[in-house]
């Protein structure tokens, strides 16, 4: 599904990111992590196209994507969420998921309101809206919203342009106890029951240990560790790493 | 949301808005109501039919300008450029080309919206204040073209010599060349025209992109929208609706003057948005009917009226920040 190979980013005389690699198969839940300051970010722009790597290549479903800017990606299939919720505030949730359909439906040129654009774009969306549990409230405002419910529409807009790729930049950010429960469950349930592939990054190691099938764990920039959860667990460079930043 | 019990989430998500103050049909009524029975009750207050014709017309203007400010949440401080493009053009076939009112009318819209569409091409991707100083300048270009091609335009004096001809032939002739109801209820019918067609247009998918690149723009790219594609075609339709209107000015006055493309009147569109409510539909309209009759008014007592408008504009935003219709805070339409 997702192939990357070998890539490095340098800003000026700063290497952020080098050498990595990864590969991402169908139906997997991804998670990459690492202390502060380790690239993750950077890394994660590269695969969604906010900027392309120095060096390396970056292959989505076989097709090499290393150069293709961010809002082609999207139509290629990669939905992202970003780390600063971003969503269009001042209108509903269910506009705002049905904007997002809709671009998808390729109808951003139909001018005039028919019933086959409507119904095509209002039915995902009341599937997506239904899917991250947020029907009830498809009315309000989204900047009437709590920040999970703000954080869960931005999810069921990448789910209202139908990606075979979910990329979620720490989907739990800024959210207390509750609210970080309620998006695990959420992005267990597209995992497991919806067959979603998804890549996220995320500093919550309960959640990060709770959802992934395989953890990608990046330090200064490079490559650290890959493995299972139980695996990263025990690794000793990785708690090394870890332990190393809290000193 | 309390008749919800029973139906399946997924339905009432989609069929069970929620219901504003006011049903939009009932603003509609009341819109298209007030506006046919003008006639009737205008003279009752003092006024006169001419006075509600420039409603109309500048309301036009305000509501063309308004797809792009209210809608795409782009700032155009030139609109006048082409609501005197539409005004002159129309003007110059009556004198010139041929004694035919549809013609004058499709002949403006085109030059005013031809030349917006063209002249977007080039400012699509400045945003905010370098966006309004582009549209101000190519304005003003076009208001010392008409000021100083005298032999053509009628220079500083304006164009005159033309007449708006009756439409039609043989029997079924409409003669609007005299003033009163018939020529406002000529006015109405393409006004109503015009704000149906913008109605479709902002409850279309496509109006639904120019939303959602107001609220943010980041997040609408991030969506693969078109951003520039989008705002360019914003701009353009608006430059139509608004020569269109501008067409209609030089039918009403049987004039076209300089200053219907100054920048002054490109900011008094901006204010009737602001005043109306620019996050509505119809906040232009109301903008404009306010600001016409204040002018009326106002200046037959002062040559300060534009002082009067001013503080009464203040007051408006103090008090009314999202505009006189802003509070009704229509979803989805708005």
């Amino acid at each position: 599904m997702l192939e990357v190979r070998n890539i490095t980013k340098r800003f000026g005389n700063l290497v952020a990111v080098k050498d990595v690699s990864m590969s991402v198969k169908i139906g997997e839940l991804r998670a990459i992590i690492g202390p502060n300051g380790a690239g993750k970010t950077t890394f994660f722009n590269m695969i969604s196209g906010y900027f392309p790597p120095t060096k390396g290549s970056i292959l989505f479903q076989g097709e090499d994507v290393t150069h293709v800017p961010a809002h082609q990606r999207v139509a290629l299939g990669m939905g992202r969420t970003f780390q600063i919720t971003e969503v269009f505030p001042e209108l509903t949730v269910h506009e705002n998921v049905l904007t997002a359909a809709e671009v998808k439906a390729g109808q951003t040129l139909h001018m005039l309101p028919n019933r086959a654009d409507a119904k095509l774009a209002n039915d995902v969306a009341a599937e997506m809206l239904a899917l991250v549990g947020l029907t009830a409230k498809a009315d309000r405002l989204v900047g009437e919203l709590s920040h999970g419910d703000q954080r869960t529409t931005e999810i069921a807009m990448a789910l209202a342009q139908l990606p075979r790729l979910l990329l979620l930049d720490e989907p739990t950010a800024g959210m207390g106890d509750q609210e970080t429960y309620e998006i695990t469950t959420l992005i267990r349930r597209l995992h497991r029951e919806r067959n979603y592939t998804i890549v996220l990054i995320e500093h919550d190691m309960r959640v990060v240990f709770h959802l992934a099938d395989y953890i990608t764990v990046l330090d200064q920039g490079g490559l650290l560790a890959e493995g299972k959860p139980d695996e990263i667990a025990a690794s000793e460079a990785v708690q090394a790493a870890y332990l190393g930043e809290s000193r | 949301m309390s008749t919800d019990v029973g139906t399946s989430p997924a339905i009432t998500s989609v069929a069970a808005r929620r219901s504003p103050i006011v049903p939009r049909w009932g603003v509609l009524i009341l819109v298209w109501a007030v506006l046919i029975a003008v006639p009737y009750w205008l003279p009752l207050l003092g006024g006169y039919t001419a006075l509600a014709g420039r409603v109309l017309v500048f309301g036009l203007a305000a509501m063309g300008l308004n797809l792009l400010l209210g809608f795409t949440g782009v700032l155009s401080f030139g609109h006048a450029a082409y609501f005197g493009l539409g005004a002159y053009g129309a003007g110059l076939t009556l004198r010139y080309l041929a004694h035919s009112t549809p013609l004058a009318m499709l002949l403006g819209t085109l030059l005013g919206g031809l030349a917006g569409s063209l002249f977007g091409l080039l400012i699509v991707r400045r945003r905010g204040v370098y966006f309004a100083m582009c549209t101000i300048a190519f304005g003003q270009l076009w208001y010392y073209l008409a000021y100083s091609w005298n032999d053509f335009t009628g220079g500083f004096d304006g164009l005159r010599d033309f007449h708006r001809e009756p439409i039609g032939f043989g029997r079924l002739t409409l003669d609007i060349a005299q003033g009163g109801d018939r020529f406002y209820f000529f006015l109405l019918a393409v006004f109503a025209a015009a704000v149906g067609l913008m109605g479709l247009l902002v409850r279309s998918p496509f109006g639904h992109t120019l939303r959602a690149i107001r609220e943010n723009e980041r997040r609408a790219r991030f969506l693969a929208i078109p951003v520039e594609r989008q705002i360019w075609l914003s701009f353009s339709i608006s430059c139509f609706f608004t020569a269109l209107a501008g067409t209609l000015y030089a039918l009403l006055n049987n004039f076209a003057d300089p200053l219907a493309l100054h920048y002054s009147l490109s900011g008094y569109f901006v204010v009737m948005c602001v005043m109306g409510g620019m996050r509505t539909f119809w906040g232009p309209l109301v903008g404009a009917a306010l600001f016409v009759v204040l002018q009326d008014y106002i200046s037959s007592m002062t040559v300060n009226w534009m002082s009067f408008v001013g503080a009464i504009f203040v007051l408006v935003v103090l008090f009314f920040p999202r505009g006189l219709l802003g509070m009704r805070r229509i979803r989805g339409s708005a």
